[in-house]
């Protein structure tokens, strides 16, 4: 059969440049990474040759994730990273949605502006926009705290939040509001019994793409947060550019990594639990 | 006392406007349509009905309270969208249960309403599937057994039969009017389809640019029409432009242009020297070799130009000497091969003094 092979090669053809990118820069990097979490750190920084010298520690070992376990104070920064995450995909979810209805409800002719605007903070570069917020905070005596921290991490991801709701929420049905309230819905039934529940999957994309890139974050801690305000992508950095430690550094990207799945997992099974007809 | 009461009801949207004017009541366990042709105005008067929109002027009363202030989730009416609407997220089951739960009823009650709401529509094993998962005329009796499940006052149908086909139509057509006979409630139906109006309804209001142009029962809309847009709208006809010569109890003279003389029924309002329209259907002329033998008063001479067999019947297009084209039916009941007139055979056509009605413009 011609017809059929033409159009399996058709397909690699498309996927294949992709899928040799990542392979070769997402796929590849990732194991070298996780070899690295179970070696020696160098002498002066880098990791310790693999085949083994008298007197020097090397080869394999699990003693990185022995550490990591081995002190509260690592899983206690997962913890704070995870919480710091969760509280700004919640505040962009709060603030998104109403803006996201709101652009998905106009005229068709002004929602692409509006969507225009949405986007427009990144003309313009990230860190200007985090050393912004330190003039800002400074003179309001908020700055190198928490909430310093989260004000700029749910300023810098709101519009990842916007994005997929609003092309969620501008596919929708505008009969089925009327059919609701048709059949005796108020505003609030409206919302939590249609609108809400149909924007699952863009809530739950939106949301992906706000917690997963908080949770690595470095930049804004470091010039928006306290000394209490330390995450996980900090303790990376400092893995690697400061203590030089690179097995340990290593390690804990491996152990984000993992805590990322876990949570998506979880996260799926509750949504798939949730949803109607399971 | 009615249901229904429209009173003097109009709507503008800018500079045009919607409803002009309208009043109509109707009444309970009625079959009530709207028909017309799209922008007429049918559809906006069922959402002002609805609560969806609300009139520029005049009322709305339903039970003798006006509506004025209530929003539509108030308002004892259902409406079976176009779309359907069916909530996509949910199953059968929980869409027939939504407007009982917004009702506040108990989850007993829920239960037992949607068993026999999915029992009146013949879905009884479809509850648990998805609206994704039901065909076109499935999908429409879920949309049916929902907005009536809580027993509304009225129900308001938006051309709900506009996205099936001809065949599936039918059948929902003849559902529809036993389900209306069954639960016993008032059905307000639009549609711009001429056929399934006279097939479902107990009374037809024929609107067109916002007015209404006639209320009556179907056989009335299509033996008496008012005017010259019903009766053209309702049915096929054929129009002779005309003038009265004379009136009288026996009958209307008519005077059709380079025809001569033609015998019409007692037009009540016509007076000598009016002009307008004789309006003829196709089955009320009877189609003739040109040679037959016949008693019909009305008979003119002419030629096959055209014709359209539909398996039961066939429809010429016969053309007078004038140029003038009437349009007669003919049953194909006869055993073997009915009298079949070919293209260009001269025929004759007749009909009976009392067939056609006088329009006047």
């Amino acid at each position: 059969m011609a017809a059929p092979r033409t159009e399996r090669q058709t397909k690699w053809l498309i996927a294949g440049p992709p899928l040799v990118f990542l392979l070769a820069f997402f796929l590849l990097p990732s194991l070298i990474m996780a070899l690295a979490s179970l070696r020696y750190p160098g002498e002066f920084g880098g990791l310790a040759p693999l085949a083994a010298r008298a007197g020097e520690e090397a080869g394999l070992t699990f003693e990185n994730y022995a550490l990591f376990f081995s002190d509260w104070i690592y899983a206690q920064i997962f913890a704070k990273s995870v919480g710091i995450a969760a509280l700004t995909t919640l505040a962009c979810l709060v603030m998104a949605y109403p803006l996201a209805m709101l652009i998905a409800r106009s005229p068709k002719r002004r929602r692409d502006f509006m969507v225009l605007l949405v986007i427009l903070p990144f003309a313009s570069n990230f860190l200007v926009r985090v050393y912004a917020w330190m003039i800002i905070l400074g003179p309001l005596d908020l700055l190198f705290s928490r909430f310093a921290v989260i004000v700029g991490m749910v300023y810098v991801h709101l519009p990842f939040m916007i994005l997929p709701l609003y092309t969620n929420l501008e596919k929708h049905d505008p009969a089925l509001l009327d059919a609701a309230q048709d059949l005796g819905a108020n505003a609030w039934h409206t919302f939590w019994r249609v609108t809400f529940p149909l924007s699952l999957p863009g809530v739950f994309s939106g949301a992906a793409l706000v917690f997963i890139p908080v949770l690595g974050m470095f930049a804004v801690p470091e010039l928006l947060g306290g000394k209490d305000d330390w995450m996980v992508g900090n303790m990376i950095k400092e893995s690697f550019l400061g203590t030089r430690d690179w097995p340990f550094g290593s390690m804990l990207s491996i152990m984000l990594t993992l805590a990322v799945l876990a949570l998506a997992a979880a996260a799926a099974l509750l949504a798939r639990k949730g949803a109607p007809g399971a | 006392m009615p249901l229904l009461e429209i009173r003097n009801v109009t709507r503008r949207f800018g500079a045009l406007t919607a409803i002009d004017n309208v009043s109509l009541s109707i009444e309970p366990g009625e079959f009530f349509t709207l028909l017309g042709p799209s922008g007429c105005g049918k559809t906006t008067l069922l959402r002002m009905i609805a609560g969806f929109d609300a009139p520029d002027a005049g009322s709305i009363w339903l039970d003798g309270n006006d509506l004025a202030d209530k929003p539509p989730e108030q308002r004892p009416v259902h409406t079976v969208f176009q779309s359907y609407a069916l909530f996509p997220h949910m199953s059968v089951a929980r869409n027939i249960a939504f407007p009982l739960k917004m009702a506040g009823k108990t989850a007993a009650e829920i239960e037992a309403k949607v068993r026999q709401a999915l029992a009146e529509v013949h879905l009884e094993d479809k509850g648990e599937s998805y609206p994704h998962e039901l065909s076109g005329g499935q999908k429409q009796r879920v949309a049916l057994a929902r907005a009536l499940v809580n027993r509304p006052r009225m129900l308001l149908l938006d051309e709900p039969l506009g996205a099936l086909d001809a065949k599936l139509r039918e059948q929902m057509e003849i559902e529809l009017i036993s389900l209306q006979r069954d639960v016993g409630i008032t059905f307000i139906f639009v549609t711009h389809a001429q056929p399934e109006a006279l097939a479902l309804s107990h009374r037809i209001a024929v609107m067109r640019d916002g007015r209404v142009e006639q209320m009556d029962t179907p056989s009335r809309l299509y033996g008496f029409p008012v005017n010259r847009f019903v009766a053209d709208f309702i049915g096929n006809c054929t129009m002779l432009p005309a003038t009265v010569v004379e009136t009288g109890a026996h009958g209307t003279r008519l005077a059709v242009q380079a025809l001569g003389e033609v015998m019409a029924p007692t037009a009540e309002r016509a007076r000598a020297g009016q002009e307008g329209v004789l309006a003829i259907r196709p089955e009320q002329v009877h189609i003739m070799a040109a040679a037959a033998a016949h008693e019909l008063k009305n008979h003119f001479t002419g030629v096959v130009r055209d014709f359209l067999y539909i398996g039961d019947v066939t429809t010429y297009v016969v053309e007078l000497a004038n140029g003038t084209r009437i349009e007669a039916l003919l049953a194909n009941s006869a055993p073997g091969r009915a009298q079949f007139f070919q293209l260009d055979q001269p025929v004759k056509v007749a009909w009976r003094h009392d067939a056609g009605i006088f329009l006047a413009d």
